[in-house]
């Protein structure tokens, strides 16, 4: 199936088998491999890509659905040269360690802050309860979120 | 270029983090080679049975499919994966074969592997792979194990594996003469490391070159490569390792599995790359399991509470073979028992048992974990028992200073004999108390509020670290002024390529932005030790430090020949290297090659880093919930390299022993189905679950044994968290009567537990 969206502000167009996951689409096809698999069940929130400012699992999307979407992934979250603030907070909290799950934290609270950038950490900590940190044990991750909040309010925020 | 002390022990920020937190990262899954095929594992469903037929003609006819390889396709003699440590002969007849054959013994063990021109059409395939299995009786507990009725290993006649014995002074004598004795049966569930990258390889044989390259090592690189030059046939030399970035480890991850022979051996057979990434159900019944344990274990002290003895038994069920680690537990549970405390009479032995269930191998803290539930539940008993107060009963007992280095007790038949190296327990014990204001919180003890029972307690742990024999380090002086510095440790994730970075610039007096670590790969080394027993700071830490001294000395020769002086006059600063009479040459001129260090560390002292944490709980006796309202760590590591990593390193710890003291469960049912086969079931700690944990970590006493002064310190704070939490849950519920002896704390057990206790009163 032919289909055609955006990713990270360029337009694709693919021929598509039906089956086929929009994470393996994007890992595969498009070699975005930032978005990773942790789980292919939609539990562990490796894989969350932004997709028209929601935060969604591509592996329980298809690529036939990502028809005609705007796609963020986290390779689109930053320019070549500089950390966006929200990456810059994790690394100066130390907010990763084997940084497997990193990718699907940083689109899940990059879609959070942007909705709601005065998210408190109760707010941050429900939401990021469906991705599976292994390693830090998610205080880190918490205190870099809620420190980047300050970069999404006002004029300084990222579109 | 002179040591100095600027970068050990400051938190610099990770050099790793921008590629992770980009999305720029290759994990193995992000390897891709031109022309490469996929495999997918046909694996049994079956937990125990006679194979009686594996039919692979309607895979085949699949377009794309390119090979279905069963046992038979192995040769004449289907290799097994060795053991790595503790190499018994009595362990062989347990040993895994890489496919199986005759029988299956656990659900999820290989049985073809399927090669395919995407993983689509394999996966396709492996639901036309026939397979016929008679099945046998599933043996899944401790019971039908040791009554033996049916068996394993029908060669070996018997499910008992091997028996661990700890032995120290006269056990039967001092609990003869005892004032008190008290004797419990204690259960630890099966659980697992759960790393969040599933495992994965490509592999690709070069027929013209016959060299094999393997990506996606991890862990115990160089081992693992001569298990696989032994079992394919190669020498070591035909097989480049290439460790890629590697998503979590925790001793699960990079032990030798079927799988790392499998995928090479197909890429071989079929000259063609070939790639294989893990699913999260494969894991889940594949990847080493851990911890499943009882214990019959009971203690001797006088009146006043000083502990004379520990005797008693515990059985391990490791699943149904033993892979390169798989004694490591039991043997700890038996060996560590004792943990910081003074017990001069010790006879402890682990029965380690073969069962229907995935293999089990190590897991952060591994017996540790296991062991400190068991003692840190009896000092608590016994305190209550004698009326002594928790922490002063546990004061009295700690190993003191003055007793350094300590005797542990001695373990057979695989002989070792290890010392606590130095430390100061009790004034951590003191911190911590201090750092959780236990003074204040003691009063909530058993106290109903807002309808749940509140309850505290403290312990105190041992972590080992810093296994030998050796580990080694290479650094370069590259012609531009820039160090190259490789050694034989590996990243699970933990931050090597910063922290080497740091003992190398200090060693050397370089900037940190002007060394590039390199590690894991077979090519940057002879040979490498890997990172388990929290070794890597410790072992390749140390290796760096001496390889550091002898890079100086090299470059001194080197100018000296050019600066017309003896090497011993020549002094080295951060870019320059001076002659006498202060003439100096820059280092990027001073030569037109590289010049480079070489240097093994050697060690057969384990170190151990040591500490107390308390927690803080709140009970619903309604619906069995544990809310862990706090917990609070201390541990010393002798010397910190990065305190924000090592910081990390704790908090992680703890979270993951929270999850293994309340959530985590690998559940199987009487035919040996492992029911727990999703994240859906297998319930790991979320954002949610532990918001309030507070860890410090300090460098009080350096360890003696190696010139850092440094203590492994990547596993501690899980050692002691299923005894602290079933301790604060029996103190919130002391005037029920409630005594947890069995993890984890689920709420359907917690609600037993007080049900019973009621029923009792």
């Amino acid at each position: 199936m032919w289909i055609r969206f955006e990713v990270n502000g360029t337009k694709v167009e693919l021929d598509v088998e039906p089956r086929v996951s929009l994470a393996d689409c994007l890992r595969d096809t498009l070699r975005l491999t930032g978005t990773h698999l942790g789980c292919e069940h939609g539990v562990c929130g490796a894989c969350t890509v932004i997709v028209d400012g929601a935060a969604v699992r591509a592996c329980l999307m298809l690529a036939v659905q990502a028809h005609g979407e705007h796609i963020v992934t986290v390779e689109g979250l930053s320019n070549d040269d500089a950390l966006s603030p929200l990456q810059a907070s994790f690394r100066k909290h130390h907010a990763l360690q084997c940084g497997f799950c990193t990718p699907g934290m940083i689109t899940t609270a990059h879609a959070l802050l942007t909705e709601e950038p005065d998210a408190d950490a109760e707010r941050v900590r429900e939401v990021l309860s469906g991705n599976i940190c292994r390693c830090t044990g998610y205080i880190p991750i918490i205190k870099a979120v809620l420190e980047a909040r300050a970069h999404y309010a006002g004029e300084d925020a990222p579109p | 270029m002179k040591p100095g002390n600027l970068l050990i022990g400051a938190p610099m920020e990770r050099v790793e983090d921008p590629r992770f937190l980009r999305g720029a990262a290759r994990f193995v899954a992000d390897v891709n080679l031109e022309g490469q095929a996929h495999a997918v594992i046909a694996r049994s469903s079956i937990a125990h049975g006679h194979i009686r037929a594996i039919e692979t003609g309607d895979a085949l006819a699949i377009p794309g499919v390119r090979a279905v390889i069963t046992a038979h396709d192995l040769g004449p003699e289907v290799p097994v994966i060795p053991l790595r440590l503790q190499p018994l002969a009595a362990l062989e007849p347990f040993r895994q074969p890489m496919l199986a054959h005759g029988k299956v013994r656990f659900v999820g063990e290989p049985l073809a592997v399927i090669v395919a021109d995407s993983p689509q059409i394999a996966e396709d395939a492996l639901e036309r792979i026939g397979v016929e299995i008679e099945p046998l009786p599933a043996i899944v507990d401790r019971a039908h194990a040791e009554a033996g009725e049916t068996v394993l290993f029908e060669d070996h006649g018997s499910n008992v594996a091997i028996r661990w014995t700890a032995m120290r002074g006269d056990a039967e004598r001092a609990f003869a003469n005892a004032d008190y004795v008290r004797r419990e049966t204690f259960r630890i569930q099966r659980h697992a490391a759960l790393f969040m990258e599933p495992r994965g390889l490509v592999a690709q044989w070069d027929a013209t070159a016959r060299k094999l390259t393997l990506w996606g090592a991890a862990k115990v690189v160089f081992a693992n490569r001569r298990i696989l030059a032994a079992s394919m046939g190669l020498t070591e030399q035909q097989i480049e390792m290439i460790e890629v970035d590697v998503g979590g480890g925790f001793g699960s991850r990079g032990e030798f599995y079927p799988e790392d022979f499998l995928i090479p051996f197909a890429a071989r057979l079929l000259n063609r790359p070939v790639k294989w990434i893990e699913d999260r159900r494969e894991h889940l019944m594949t990847a080493n399991h851990a911890r499943e344990t009882e214990c019959e274990v009971e203690i001797a002290a006088t009146a006043d509470g000083r502990i004379l003895g520990l005797r008693g038994r515990s059985w391990t069920d490791n699943g149904a073979y033993i892979r390169t680690n798989g004694s490591v537990a039991p043997r700890n549970v038996a060996q560590f028992m004792s943990g910081p405390y003074d017990i001069e009479n010790i006879a402890l032995s682990t029965i380690q048992l073969t069962t229907n269930k995935t293999p089990a191998g190590t897991y952060r803290g591994p017996g540790r974990f296991e062991g400190d539930f068991v003692r840190e539940r009896l000092i608590d008993l016994m305190a209550k028992d004698l009326g002594i107060d928790r922490v002063e009963i546990r004061r009295r007992n700690l190993v003191r200073e003055t007793q350094m280095p300590y005797p542990l007790a001695t373990i057979t038949p695989y002989e070792s004999a290890t010392e606590l190296d130095s430390g100061d327990y009790r004034e951590l014990l003191d911190r911590c108390l201090e750092d959780f204001g236990w003074a204040e919180k003691v009063k909530l003890d058993g106290q109903l509020v807002d309808g749940r029972y509140h309850g505290i307690a403290i312990g105190c742990f041992i972590e080992g670290g810093g296994a030998g024999p050796s580990e080694n380090a290479r650094i370069t002086l590259e012609t531009d002024g820039s160090i190259s510095v490789y050694v034989g440790s590996a990243s699970v994730g933990q931050g090597i390529e910063t922290i080497m970075a740091q003992i190398a610039g200090d060693a050397l007096g370089a900037p940190f932005d002007r060394i590039r670590v390199r590690h894991g790969s077979t090519g940057h080394v002879a040979d490498g030790g890997g990172s388990y027993h929290s070794r890597s700071t410790v072992m390749g830490g140390s290796a760096i430090v001496l390889a550091a001294d002898q890079l100086r000395d090299n470059i001194r020769k080197v100018a000296a020949r050019a600066l017309g002086c003896e090497p011993a006059e020549v002094t080295l600063d951060a870019d320059t290297a001076k002659g006498p009479s202060d003439e100096s040459l820059a280092l990027s001129e001073l030569s037109e090659e590289s010049i480079e260090a070489e240097a093994t560390f050697s060690s057969d002292k384990y170190t151990y880093a040591y500490g107390s944490l308390a927690a803080h709980v709140a009970v619903d006796a309604k619906t069995g919930h544990v809310e862990v309202i706090e917990v609070v760590s201390i541990k010393d590591v002798g010397r910190i390299i990065n305190p924000a990593t090592l910081h990390g390193q704790a908090v992680g710890a703890i979270v993951q022993g929270l999850g293994g003291s309340l959530l985590e469960h690998l559940v199987y049912d009487g035919d040996g189905q492992l029911l727990t086969g999703t994240l859906a079931d297998y319930m790991v700690p979320s954002a949610e679950c532990f918001p309030n944990i507070r860890s410090t970590v300090v460098e009080l006493k350096p360890s003696p044994n190696n010139p850092l002064g440094a203590k492994g310190g990547g596993e501690g704070e899980i050692i002691p968290v299923g005894g602290v939490i079933a301790n604060a849950v029996a103190a919130a519920l002391a005037d029920s009567g409630a005594e947890p002896f069995e993890l984890p704390l689920s709420p359907p057990r917690i609600w037993a537990l007080i049900t019973e206790a009621q029923s009792h009163r």
